[in-house]
């Protein structure tokens, strides 16, 4: 990656792509760090894309 | 055809599919177990039926290395196993169903369409049953802890079938009813006296079959055993540590803890136990989504202080291309949604874009399934590029969530982002008008129509970005403040910390133990000693906030100090204002010395010699909380309790520990210590708001009277001690709040922007909060949050400015007479008047401005003009409203 040996990396590996990794793969991709996400099945958003509404406020979860 | 995982195998997809119409990313996938020529080398129909040719069965599995500095461990849960649920006959009886299928069953793009079934017959339900801590507080399904989330969902779910269908009975068999978040308790009474929701305190023994019914049996809360039938069982399953939690923790090198779920601290709550790696959300422990959301932001903070060096050096910007010039004639593209059956169920989608085409200046119309898919995103781009529209009308849902998203579709080809207007036709058609489809087919119609008009005169306008001052103001010295702090510096800032009382620490400095067995005075030592030392943080302590001007990137704040007043320039401000032990005029507190509150408690049970001589105990909880003098539950009262009446047992065996509850909120893993409490021999004895304890003098002593409902009769204690678990309230931040012109609720608490998604940010930008001032929780939690808000608040600090949204103000020189009254008006500080060649003339000070319109509608000469709200906009669109 052409760093200088013993130098920090500025990537973040984020493993899993529910809504706790997705929130923290954009906050680090905010923050100025490469974010590598990755998820085991074909599509983000984990168990929240599979629910309805959520509580209290009945909002749709996607 | 194969099951369809997505919906919980209760429909059938085929091999190569999506889960759902917005998945991300929107490709197609082939299952790979279910594949006939990935298993069996045969068929492959799918490669000449793909006209785009996109079927490639010769890719392999890759194998990447990647370097990385820190990793974030974010798995989620598993489910329970099917060996335990078949002990309320789910697999053997259909319509015993799981609460996530029945999520499924709800949901408007589910197997049944949203239609409230029976799995067995199609039938819909008039009886349904929920049945709570399904896999959770149960240590024969060897799950002990509680799942944290499951009384809210139940309570969600019921509240939804009520909507559908009114005159269906619901019953909630629960254990404890642990709505114990913010605002939670009063979303759980509204939703039991709006829709007549039954609760019945009793775990369900079995479930049978009876007909075409299904028979509970369980035994009432006075012990009597009952029976009752019902068409259809909900199963509120935990949540348990995902399934590869074992290689997950071997190949990240990390521990975890008996429930295979990652081990934590109590004071690093994010920290996994290998430097470097952080976790966030459900595999930290049972939780919803706001905690998860929280832990996540907070995991990337984490993160960014360890590599702040780095910060950058990887990262890769994205370019839009520069705007195309528009041409003077509106050539509108019209967009119209399905929402798959949200609208499309209601509206005449057909109808709405065949109408939209006879509209003026409208070149193309187009409409999908569900408009904010990304293959959408694509027609859309295609459509201004082949038809080179300038307008684009998106009819659809809110523009609340949905309009940056085909703002961002706009700027991506080069189109400004406002030269775009949204039709609400979901909200406003749809869901408002669900029973009169022609009415609400017709309305959109007016909608489109009025948002065409609108669009004709919309024009681009300029992106403006504010420079930021990379420092950051925290308020509040408690733990969450300290910990804010640190992680703000530790990220690469300067932070002033600021504390109105004489020392630092807090709550913290009254805690001797915590339930898991850390010791909070070494965390203080610690903590303050890391604030005090760090070079990028100035502490203020005997400080108070006298004023804070200005807006997120530019703030300017007078601090009143013991030697004077000192202004400090920052960018963002950090509000950890805390809370403290409720004061109340009940159960004799303060008449008596034998009452006292539990953190008073926790001071004797420091001194040994003291606590032996204590032989019995009755704690009150809920003294003072949940719609006694507190309407809310304050969330860590029933640990506190059970912290101290183990505490309590380790010191003096013997001693007698009567604990009156309402419902014991001991969520997660702290269950463990509840069992452990009872097991160790602490009474726990349920009381009814209505039929309170009561505490009466008697001589030198106390006498407690209360009702045993399981005993049927009334017992009186005279014990040595009263321990009140009296609730949380928050410090008094009214003039604060108002300088921050920041929202608080009805008790006092900060209002987050966002109760889900946008837990630690306020309303006003470069604002967030953490801690007691947010809400009451335990120690953990606001540790956690406190990083989380330090996260939120080097996003801006760190990226160097703030993007403006442009729908400002701005005033037109030549109309305006000077006369100051836009600048009396704004709320925000926003507009002010200053001499232009002698004369006065308002001016937006567009970084502050909210775009909310006040100035405009008061300006006398209507010099004022808001950024895509033009007058002439705005009677266009009023214009059009009667020209069908």
């Amino acid at each position: 990656m052409g760093r200088e040996h013993g130098a920090k990396s500025g990537a973040v590996l984020v493993v899993g792509g529910g809504v706790a990794g997705v929130q923290a793969a954009l906050d680090l991709a905010e923050m100025g760090f490469h974010v590598y996400l990755v998820e085991k099945s074909a599509s983000i958003g984990g168990a929240m894309a599979r629910l309805d509404k959520t509580f209290p406020t009945n909002d749709c979860a996607l | 055809m194969i099951s369809d995982n997505y919906n919980e195998d209760l429909a059938i997809t085929r091999a190569p599919h999506k889960d759902y119409p917005q998945a991300v990313p929107a490709s197609f996938y082939i299952d790979p177990k279910k594949c006939l020529f990935l298993n069996y080398e045969t068929c492959q129909i799918c490669i000449p039926t793909c006209q785009a040719k996109a079927i490639d069965f010769s890719q392999k599995e890759e194998r990447l290395d990647l370097s990385v500095g820190a990793v974030i461990l974010a798995p989620g849960f598993g489910r329970i196993s099917d060996k335990v649920l078949a002990r309320y006959g789910y697999g053997h009886f259909p319509d015993v169903v799981t609460s996530l299928e029945f999520e499924r069953i709800m949901c408007a793009s589910g197997p049944s369409r949203g239609e409230i079934i029976r799995p067995s017959d199609g039938k819909h339900p008039q009886k349904i049953a929920f049945l709570q801590c399904i896999g959770s507080r149960d240590i024969t399904s060897g799950n002990g802890y509680c799942s944290s989330v499951c009384c809210m969902y139940a309570v969600k779910e019921a509240t939804v079938v009520k909507e559908h269908a009114p005159d269906v009975d619901i019953s909630i068999f629960y254990m404890d009813m642990r709505t114990a978040g913010k605002g939670f308790d009063a979303s759980r009474q509204r939703a039991r006296d709006t829709h007549h929701l039954r609760f019945i305190r009793s775990r369900v023994a079995e479930v049978r079959e009876r007909g075409d019914k299904l028979r509970l049996s369980y035994a009432d809360s006075e012990g009597n055993h009952r029976e009752d039938d019902f068409d259809m069982v909900v199963l509120s399953v935990g949540l348990e540590s995902p399934e590869d939690a074992q290689s997950l923790a071997r190949t990240a090198g990390i521990k975890l803890n008996q429930y295979d779920f990652c081990d934590t601290k109590a004071f690093l709550p994010l920290d996994a136990s290998r430097p470097g790696v952080y976790v966030a959300g459900a595999f930290q422990g049972p939780k919803d989504i706001p905690e998860s959301v929280m832990q996540a932001i907070g995991s990337a903070a984490a993160a960014a202080e360890i590599l702040r060096e780095a910060r950058g050096t990887e990262v890769i910007r994205k370019e839009y291309p520069s705007e195309m010039g528009i041409a003077k004639e509106p050539r509108i593209g019209v967009f119209v949604c399905h929402c798959g059956i949200n609208i499309g169920g209601v509206i005449d989608i057909t109808e709405v874009a065949k109408y939209a085409q006879t509209l003026k200046d409208v070149v193309f119309v187009d409409d999908s399934l569900y408009s904010c898919s990304q293959d959408s995103q694509k027609v859309i781009k295609d459509a201004i590029k082949e038809h080179n529209l300038n307008r684009v009308v998106v009819a659809a849902c809110t523009p609340r969530t949905h309009e940056p998203l085909f703002q961002e579709t706009l700027r991506d080809i080069g189109l400004n982002r406002c030269l775009f207007e949204m039709v609400n036709i979901r909200d406003q058609c749809s869901w408002v008008h669900a029973h009169e489809p022609e009415e609400a087919t017709s309305k959109a119609k007016d909608l489109v129509r009025m948002a065409v008009a609108k669009a004709r005169l919309l024009y681009p306008l300029p992106e403006q970005t504010v420079p930021v001052i990379p420092k950051a103001l925290v308020i509040g010295g408690g733990i969450a403040g300290m910990t804010a702090a640190s992680s703000i510096a530790e990220q690469g800032f300067e932070c002033f910390l600021v504390e109105n009382s004489a020392q630092l620490g807090g709550n913290l400095r009254r805690l001797k133990t915590t339930l898991t067995g850390e010791d909070p005075g070494q965390l203080l030592n610690e903590v303050e000693a890391r604030v005090r030392n760090h070079p990028r943080i100035r502490v203020y302590t005997n400080t108070q906030i006298e004023n804070v001007s200005g807006y997120i990137g530019n703030f300017a704040s007078t601090l009143s100090t013991e030697t004077g007043s000192e202004v400090i320039e920052h960018g963002v401000v950090v509000v950890a204002t805390g809370g403290r032990e409720h004061r109340l005029n009940k159960y004799l507190y303060g008449q008596s010395k034998h009452v006292l509150t539990q953190l008073e408690l926790e001071e004797i049970l420091s001194a040994p010699e003291k606590a032996k001589k204590i032989n019995e105990v009755v704690m009150i909880q809920c003294a003072g909380s949940r719609g006694d003098d507190l309407s809310y539950c304050s969330k860590l009262c029933c640990g506190q309790a059970v912290k101290n009446a183990l505490r309590l047992k380790e010191l003096n065996p013997a001693a007698s520990i009567y604990v009156l509850y309402r419902d014991v909120r001991t969520y997660g893993f702290m269950e463990d210590y509840y069992r452990e409490a009872r097991e160790k021999g602490v009474v726990f004895i349920k009381y009814e708001k209505e039929n309170p304890p009561v505490v009466m003098p008697n001589d030198d002593k106390i006498t407690v009277e209360f009702m045993d409902v399981l005993l049927g009769e009334k017992v009186k204690l005279e014990p040595d001690l009263v321990a009140l678990s009296v609730g949380i309230v928050p410090n008094e931040v009214e003039e604060l709040a108002k300088l921050l012109k920041i929202p608080l609720n009805q008790e006092n608490f900060f209002l987050e922007a966002h109760v889900k998604l946008r837990p630690v940010e306020m309303a006003v930008s470069g604002v967030y909060v953490c801690g007691l001032a947010h809400s009451p929780k335990p120690i953990d939690e606001s540790i956690g949050q406190a990083r989380a808000a330090a996260g939120k608040a080097c996003v801006p600090l760190s990226k160097g400015f703030v993007a403006v949204e442009p729908i400002v103000s701005s005033v037109g020189k030549d109309k305006c007479i000077g006369c100051g009254i836009c600048e009396s008006l704004c709320p925000y500080k926003a507009i002010h008047l200053i001499k232009v060649d002698k004369k006065k003339k308002a001016e937006t000070i567009t970084a502050s401005c909210k775009g909310c319109g006040i100035c405009a509608a008061h300006c006398p000469t209507l010099a004022i003009s808001m950024g895509g709200f033009t007058n002439e906009e705005i009677m266009a669109q009023i214009r059009a409203f009667g020209q069908c």
